[in-house]
């Protein structure tokens, strides 16, 4: 965020954008359900929003803001997508790797944003750019922590496998997509974004 | 901070509330409590399924408020049961369905015992060693209090812009929605920051 370098200290626009997207990440699981492949199947855009709170806020302040929206499902609000909540879900769901990968995920997203900076680049290349650093932090990331938990907990890496190809893949790698174009084109219309350094 | 439209799907997220002997125990103990449980439930499923059925019935949680927080594993749970007969038996699968269930199950206890304001306050607490390491255990429980805050107000947000592109025919077209979305959240952001620095947040 602002100075990353001296402190962990939080200014109040810190914190104050911190809580927002930890908000946003639980408002997209409530109202954020999109049908785009002909209504045929539902993606809740809770990972979109994790995706962006790292490409928007920065290595610190998107896992933060992920770690938040954590917290408060851990401790019983129903914020996760379909309405769950709970400690259940966070530590002892066989998809809970997944969940607890998403505050990592951020991170990377962050941190690999603000190294190679898309938004300097041409609209084409800065997409690519943030698509190939999305992919990398919200799927690879993500899955990186989220499968072997799964494997372990089914028993069975086949099994993993199926599962999450089956309802998590489609839905994550367009995802990808469009926090690419949104983190790009939001870069580009506040470019104090990033600190003020950027431009 | 404004009161009301905390949790959309009920006041109380999954909490049922009680006098029992769970309901009673403060948040610290009782996720001990569930470390141990969970520890000895991986180790030896079969003899902690008693137990953890005898403590749902000490907590007298109804069971259909129980079998609401397992109901979005269902699908998950079924194809799980069915590769594991294929692949392995009817043993293994029993096996490893009933582990899952039983670790969600003695994790859904404490939620289901304990208000979503206890269970916060003890993470509060128990964040105060990290004072060391410069964070403020109140900018945390501050945190906490301004993202729940927020959830009402970034929801209206996602169902205005919704609205908006509906009415342009573009309801559904994801990035049409998420700009303006993220637009308008960084502004409520700024707004909350301006907010905190004039209440003197910042020093």
């Amino acid at each position: 965020m602002t100075d990353r370098s001296s402190s962990l200290r939080l200014t109040a626009t810190d914190l104050a954008r911190i809580a927002v997207f930890a908000a946003l990440i639980a408002a997209l699981g409530l109202a954020g359900t999109l049908y785009p492949l002909g209504g045929q199947v539902p993606i809740t855009a809770q990972t979109l929003g994790v995706m962006l709170a790292g490409a928007i806020l920065g290595a610190y302040g998107g896992a933060l803001s992920v770690i938040t929206f954590t917290v408060l499902v851990a401790a019983g609000l129903p914020l996760l997508s379909g309405g769950r909540g709970g400690l259940h879900w966070v530590i002892a769901a066989p998809t809970s790797g997944y969940l607890i990968g998403w505050s990592f995920g951020a991170f990377v997203i962050g941190w690999l944003a603000w190294r190679f900076r898309p938004w300097r680049r041409s609209a084409a290349a800065g997409m690519a750019l943030f698509l190939l650093i999305n992919l990398i932090g919200g799927v690879g990331v993500v899955y990186a922590i989220g499968i072997p938990v799964h494997i372990w907990r089914v028993d069975s890496g086949t099994l993993a496998v199926i599962q999450a190809i089956g309802s998590f893949l489609p839905g994550d790698l367009l995802k990808a997509v469009v926090a690419s174009v949104v983190a790009y084109q939001v870069h580009r219309a506040i470019p104090g974004l990033a600190g003020g350094s950027n431009e | 901070m404004a009161a009301g439209g905390v949790s959309p799907g009920g006041p109380l997220g999954a909490y049922v509330p009680g006098t029992s002997l769970l309901h009673r125990c403060p948040p610290g103990p009782k996720l001990l409590g569930l470390l141990v449980a969970l520890t000895l439930a991986i180790r030896w499923p079969e003899y902690v399924a008693v137990p953890a059925v005898a403590l749902f019935a000490l907590a007298r949680v109804p069971p259909r408020m129980a079998l609401a927080q397992l109901r979005p594993l269902w699908l998950f749970l079924a194809v799980a049961f069915g590769f594991q007969v294929l692949a392995a038996g009817l043993g293994t699968a029993i096996e490893v369905v009933g582990g899952i269930l039983l670790a969600v199950a003695l994790a859904s206890l404490v939620t289901l015992t304990t208000r979503v304001s206890a269970m916060l306050d003890a993470l509060v607490v128990a964040a105060r060693p990290l004072r060391r390491l410069g964070i403020d255990p109140d900018r945390v429980a501050l945190l906490f209090a301004l993202a729940i805050r927020s959830i009402p107000l970034i929801t209206e947000i996602v169902r205005n812009v919704r609205e908006a592109q509906c009415a342009r025919g573009a309801g559904n077209n994801p990035i049409a929605l998420a700009i303006p979305t993220m637009i308008r959240t960084l502004r409520a952001a700024d707004a909350l920051g301006e907010a905190l620095i004039a209440r003197g947040i910042d020093d």
